[in-house]
């Protein structure tokens, strides 16, 4: 596409880089939200071209990785169920439970079955009328719609085999608890592009002036996350804080109406158990009870159990930005994404694979 | 996670209701079918943000340019910096 490429323009990546330098006094800490925008800047080694005074500290936005175990479990007891396909993204199909993975699982005889799109699994369920076919609904507000849509068709279709397993979280809860977190310093946020392309900016405002935070909407490419930083720290550097939008091609102000109508119709804003962080309040969804014939949980019966992490993991740490990967005794020895002991190491934007993949580590061990 | 890839819409091919929009997004040539229910506005030859299976957004090419413009004006010292492809950066 026209005006893609661009915003990986080098130069322009180096005259950001440049201004940042120009422009940092103070040590700063910034948060990315989102583990897309991890992912962005480890692999295009942003992180290495930053004054040593800024520190991105990265935040918890990868939804597998807060997923928490008992509810990968409870998948994976429902997949060994006759008469049920499990269905979900191959992102949530690779992460631990207590015992073993999802993709363990399906070698392991469960019926399981990688999706796409929710809209696949869907079309799984039409396929097989003798089947219970739940899908494993993980997501930010970004997966959010497209979760709430395959409800709304399924039920337009009455279609009453299909069901969801929700793991949904959001992001503005998340940054509040993060940023009252007496251990935490955060001076500034980028906030999650695609997160507000759904959602929009409002939520933000109050978290800013609360807390005296800059937050830009930042987009994913290079020239965007850097971008993204300067903004902040240009604002640090003034001491406002305001929320700002970086994104503009693609957010607007007040979200996609039709995504967040959607949202509202399916779902319900509910207290979630973050993998790592502990429980957030009105941190997520859950099925509204109009639907509840599509709510797996309700639909089989799911109790609700805690299970113990592995005790050597620190993800939790990382997840809320206490620590960086390369700070666990485990990272890269007892823990690589072969044979993960925590969920950050899983998914391709868990900040421990992010490291582990793009090699880091080396510069950083350093550097300390 | 919350990937999105941004496809231009080639066809519309359902209109059934607003669940049911779909129609076919080329991602630089792969076509896939996309539901366009929370793109009501959108159409042919429109760039799309495409998440899932659904898209998300249009994205506004006005808004591409503008911001790109900006990039090109303050990027006078490119010609100082020169071409110079860094390791590592796309």
């Amino acid at each position: 596409m026209k005006y893609l490429t661009e915003y990986r323009d080098v130069a322009l990546v180096q005259e950001y880089v440049r201004r940042i330098h120009q422009l940092v006094t103070k040590p700063w800490s910034i948060m990315e939200i989102c583990g897309g925008q991890t992912h962005g800047l480890v692999k295009n080694g942003i992180l290495e071209m930053l004054p040593e005074q800024v520190t991105m500290v990265h935040g918890p936005g990868c939804p597998v990785c807060v997923t928490p175990l008992h509810l990968i479990d409870d998948a994976i007891a429902l997949a060994y169920q006759p008469g049920i396909i499990l269905t979900s993204f191959g992102d949530m199909l690779r992460v631990p439970g207590s015992k073993e993975s999802l993709l363990e699982a399906k070698a392991n005889g469960a019926n399981i079955q990688m999706v796409y799109s929710p809209l696949d699994a869907l079309k799984i369920a039409q396929k097989n009328p003798d089947k219970e076919v739940v899908f494993f609904a993980v997501g930010f507000e970004t997966t959010a719609p497209a979760n709430a849509l395959s409800v709304i068709q399924a039920a337009a279709l009455d279609l009453n085999n299909y069901s969801i397993l929700t793991s949904h979280v959001l992001v503005p809860p998340a940054m509040e608890a993060i940023l009252s977190d007496p251990e935490t310093r955060v001076d500034g946020f980028l906030a999650a592009g695609h997160v507000c392309t759904i959602m929009g900016m409002e939520e933000y405002y109050p978290i800013a002036e609360k807390y005296r935070v800059p937050i830009v909407v930042t987009g994913f490419e290079p020239i965007d996350l850097l971008i993204g930083i300067y903004e902040t720290l240009k604002q640090l550097e003034a001491g406002s804080y305001q929320v700002d939008n970086q994104y503009a091609r693609v957010v607007q102000f007040g979200g996609n109406p039709q995504a967040k109508e959607i949202i509202g119709k399916v779902f319900i804003t509910s207290d979630r158990i973050w993998r790592g962080i502990g429980e957030i309040p009105g941190s997520g969804y859950e099925v509204d009870q109009d639907f509840s014939g599509y709510d797996a949980r309700i639909k089989f019966a799911l109790g609700h159990r805690e299970v113990p992490e592995h005790p050597e993991c620190i993800a939790g740490q990382i997840l809320k930005g206490l620590r960086k990967p390369i700070h666990c005794g485990q990272f890269g020895k007892g823990c690589t994404p072969e044979h993960p002991l925590g969920a950050p190491m899983v998914s391709s934007e868990g900040a421990c694979a992010a490291y582990y993949h793009f090699a880091q580590m080396k510069n950083e061990t350093i550097n300390g | 996670m919350c990937l999105a890839i941004p496809g231009k819409i080639t066809a519309i091919t359902e209109h059934l209701d607003g669940a049911f929009r779909t129609g076919k997004v080329s991602f630089g040539g792969i076509v896939r079918d996309t539901n366009l229910s929370m793109v009501p506005d959108a159409q042919i030859d429109d760039y799309v943000l495409v998440h899932v299976g659904v898209a998300i957004s249009v994205v506004d090419e006005d808004e591409a340019r503008k911001t790109f413009e900006l990039l090109k004006a303050m990027g006078e010292l490119e010609e100082e910096l020169g071409p110079d492809p860094k390791p590592g950066v796309e």
